[in-house]
């Protein structure tokens, strides 16, 4: 099965075949592993480690070894003392929610699964920080601090689903990080189980810690520095007002060009989100959001704050957006109103399922004002692959998320799939874009870094890892090409070079 | 992408000027030289480059070369009504501040300043330019060097031009004196306070934002204590601590105990919210945890073989 049926099958709930033959290979490992945190956590089936295998990426290459589930911090340091006195390496996971194959284990490594440690530690409203376990998901987080009037302020569109350590691990970013920030700027310190197994905290809940920010380092570090076993993050009061806005535009280039507008006008929206006539079509006939289907691009806006600041933002994007060209602007009326916009954006890919059986997500960033530029390659190079692009993005930042919507069973189609990514990415960088903004490198876009950085860049980025992970035990074989990358490693053996087609 | 021509002739020249071997040290304005220890005396002392490289309002950031002093990128940030988070000192560089990583008076309401920066391009110890970060407001691409530099006093690397985040001036911005209220109750109370100061007794507030919602918070003010106009902060007292939050709060108050040894009495300015505190008084030391330290180490080793970059300081000793 090919790694985009398979992908379509997960979405779709079908079963696929298991990879690998019944029994219970790496019996000495096992047992130690189960000596050290109890047999019932931990499964070397071939059920539990095929779902060990993969993230949501479309990456199907993953082999996992013994699939762990720790429930504290001594247990997960545990876990990798067993596998490092085994040569073998760790691969952390949350919930699986990634995008670019960054929990996809290479190598048969061993699978700690976060997920039952899953408890929020403690509330401190006098230092403004929730202590959290890694594998609470996001939204509960949110959920149980709506008590105090705050929320974890960033939100991926999976946040029903991911986990806070998956997030710390790809430095999350979501619609509100426009103006709130992503991950890195709401994480305050992080307990770590390290690769030699000891146990550290990075940063502190005070104002500025000594030494380097490895806090900050660690934040986006794939799951490659450290295993995050505990959290603290920062609490976000709940904002006194929020206004949400839908803006209808006749061609894509003037939606884009108010995005230039209210960001050059001094307005920093808590979030600025574009959809294409495809997109806006996909979502009305899924969601019933109510976005007008003759539109070429809709944007929602939401701005938020003080009261007063917020009326006289809210008048003034609406002023921007019809100076612009918008043909309407329609302002939530209420909560319920408020809810069905966005729910017409976060259900976007679940409704492109409903044009093509496959998808593929991109995330690149560009510069804002060169967003219609890129887009419009984005549409050409579709077309050329005889691809269908949707378009549905946080323009407000930059980051685009190009769907290429397909039928994975009419043959070829892969290849030209693939070949339209790598265009795109090129498109994107070529106008000093990012590969990526949210999603991550994982495997995924491992071999397109060097299109980015240069060899100074990832020898230092190479450095960065190696002061985490001298022997490159956690997450081998993700992020730098392998080039850059330190003894990755005998553990890669059964990993194989080929990725996409 | 990186490529020859995203290196310009300055930042060469800089790279030439560090050259690949031998201990050298970067000086921006010397505001804060003592953080960290004093640069060791056989050290080469350089001078970053300076000057605006490319300021775009639209995009809401603007790339600067590392010798440029606050004041000047700032004045030149303020015609297009944007700033940034960076402390403004008396001379004080782009460069040191973020490789000093103290954030501006104003933290409560702008961030720290290490989220200010987007992109650095430096010099590596062997005399490479290298870059971190993207030129974009949001990126994930890779291991977060950006973080990993602010706040290394230029151990690591030779900043030498910054893609920094700006952010818009509000339309409202002012200080205000109050007597006898809990700086708490502003913090939890008015979502305008940019900074809340408070030196035991009485509390200075920067409301910032929208007039509407300044004008709102200023009538809260008036109902915690009396309130009165105030020109600016008050002046700070030399030593910066490193506290929590709550610890701040409750410095050498309350029932007069005075957390992480102050002693009793001392001048002091707290930042509420924040958890720096400006005292009379050094903050006595505060020894890293061994595994922290020894990450700190293995960093400095990884990044810097042979020692050369501003030798003699170190970030572990900040206080």
């Amino acid at each position: 099965m090919s790694p985009l049926l398979a992908a379509a099958a997960r979405r779709l709930g079908r079963r696929s075949p298991r990879p690998e033959p019944a029994g219970e290979p790496d019996a000495a490992l096992v047992a130690e592993l189960r000596a050290a945190i109890g047999a019932e956590r931990v499964r070397a089936d071939a059920a539990a480690r095929y779902l060990a295998s993969r993230d949501a990426s479309i990456y199907s290459e993953g082999t996992a070894g013994p699939l762990c589930f720790p429930v504290t911090t001594t247990q997960v340091s545990a876990c990798v003392r067993i596998a490092a006195d085994h040569g073998r390496a760790v691969v952390p996971r949350g919930a699986g929610t990634g995008l670019s194959g960054g929990a996809a284990p290479l190598g048969r490594p061993v699978v700690l699964s976060l997920t039952r440690m899953n408890e929020l530690l403690s509330v401190d409203l006098d230092n403004g920080v929730a202590w959290v376990q890694p594998g609470m998901v996001n939204l509960e987080l949110s959920r149980r601090l709506a008590p105090y009037g705050m929320h974890y302020a960033p939100d991926p569109s999976s946040q029903q689903a991911c986990t806070i350590g998956g997030n710390v691990a790809t430095n999350s970013g979501g619609p509100h990080c426009l103006a709130y920030g992503v991950t890195s700027a709401h994480v305050v310190a992080l307990e770590v189980v390290l690769s030699d197994a000891s146990v550290v905290t990075l940063g502190d809940l005070t104002a500025e810690p000594a030494g380097y920010d490895l806090r900050g380092a660690f934040v986006g570090s794939e799951g490659m520095c450290g295993i995050t076993t505990a959290a603290a993050v920062r609490l976000t009061r709940n904002p006194a007002a929020v206004r949400t806005m839908l803006m209808a535009y006749d061609d894509v280039s003037t939606g884009a060009a108010t995005v230039s507008a209210i960001i050059a006008g001094g307005i920093v929206p808590a979030a600025l989100e574009m959809l294409d006539r495809r997109c806006i079509s996909a979502v009305e006939d899924f969601a019933k959001a109510g976005y007008p289907r003759d539109a070429a691009a809709v944007l929602l806006v939401e701005v938020d704050g003080p009261a007063g600041g917020v009326a006289a933002s809210a008048d003034r994007v609406a002023e921007i957006a019809r100076a612009n060209g918008a043909v309407s602007v329609r302002v939530a009326a209420d909560d319920d109103e408020r809810a069905r916009l966005w729910k017409g954006r976060k259900s976007a890919f679940g409704a492109v399922a409903n044009i093509l059986p496959d998808y593929y997500l991109h995330d690149t960033v560009v510069p804002r004002s060169r967003l219609v530029e890129v887009l419009e390659q984005v549409y050409e190079i579709a077309d050329r692959y005889e691809l269908t692009a949707l378009n549905v993005f946080h323009a407000g930042d930059g980051n685009l998320h190009p769907i290429l919507a397909f039928d994975a069973r009419v043959p070829g189609t892969m290849e030209r799939v693939h070949a339209a990514g790598r265009e795109i990415i090129e498109a994107s960088l070529a106008v000093g874009g990012a590969l990526s903004g949210e999603h991550g490198i994982g495997v995924e876009k491992r071999d397109y870094m060097e299109r980015m950085f240069s060899e100074a860049d990832l020898d230092q980025q190479s450095r960065l890892r190696a002061a985490f992970d001298p022997h490159c035990r956690l997450n081998p074989g993700k992020v730098l090409p392998s080039a850059h990358s330190c003894a990755d490693i005998g553990a890669l053996r059964a990993a194989d070079g080929k990725l996409w087609g | 992408m990186t490529s020859a021509s995203d290196i310009d002739a300055v930042l060469a020249g800089f790279a030439a000027d560090v050259g690949p071997e031998g201990p050298v040290s970067v000086c921006g304005g010397g505001t804060r030289r003592h953080v960290g220890g004093e640069v060791a005396p056989v050290t080469r002392e350089l001078r970053a480059p300076a000057g605006i490289v490319a300021f775009e309002p639209a995009e809401m950031t603007v790339r600067v070369r590392a010798g440029t002093t606050v004041a000047e990128l700032h004045e030149a940030l303020a015609a297009s009504g944007q700033r940034t988070a960076l402390p403004e000192r008396p001379g004080g560089t782009v460069g040191g501040a973020l490789m000093v990583g103290e954030s501006a008076i104003a933290r409560l309401g702008l961030g720290p300043v290490r989220d200010a920066l987007l992109q650095a391009r430096y010099v590596c110890a062997d005399g490479r330019v290298a870059t971190g970060g993207a030129g974009t407001v949001k990126n994930v691409s890779g291991f977060d060097l950006c973080r990993l530099l602010v706040g290394s006093l230029g151990t690591l690397g030779l900043l030498g031009e910054a893609l920094l985040r700006t952010v818009p001036i509000p339309e409202s911005e002012a200080w205000f004196r109050l007597e006898a209220a809990d700086p708490r109750q502003v913090w939890q109370r008015c979502r305008t306070a940019n900074s809340i100061l408070w030196d035991g007794s009485a509390t200075w507030v920067l409301l910032s934002g929208y007039a509407p919602d300044t004008a709102d918070d200023r009538a809260i003010l008036g109902r915690l204590g009396d309130v009165a106009d105030a020109g600016g902060p008050p002046a700070l007292p030399p030593h910066r601590w490193s506290c929590t939050p709550a610890e701040a709060a409750a410095f050498a108050g309350g029932n007069g105990a005075a957390p992480n040894g102050a002693s009793a009495g001392i001048d002091f300015v707290a930042e509420i919210g924040v958890g720096v505190v400006h005292a009379s008084e050094p903050q006595p030391p505060r020894p890293a945890a061994p595994g922290v330290a020894e990450l700190n180490r293995r960093m400095k080793e990884t990044f810097d073989p042979t020692g050369r970059l501003n030798p003699g300081r170190d970030p572990l000793r900040r206080s």
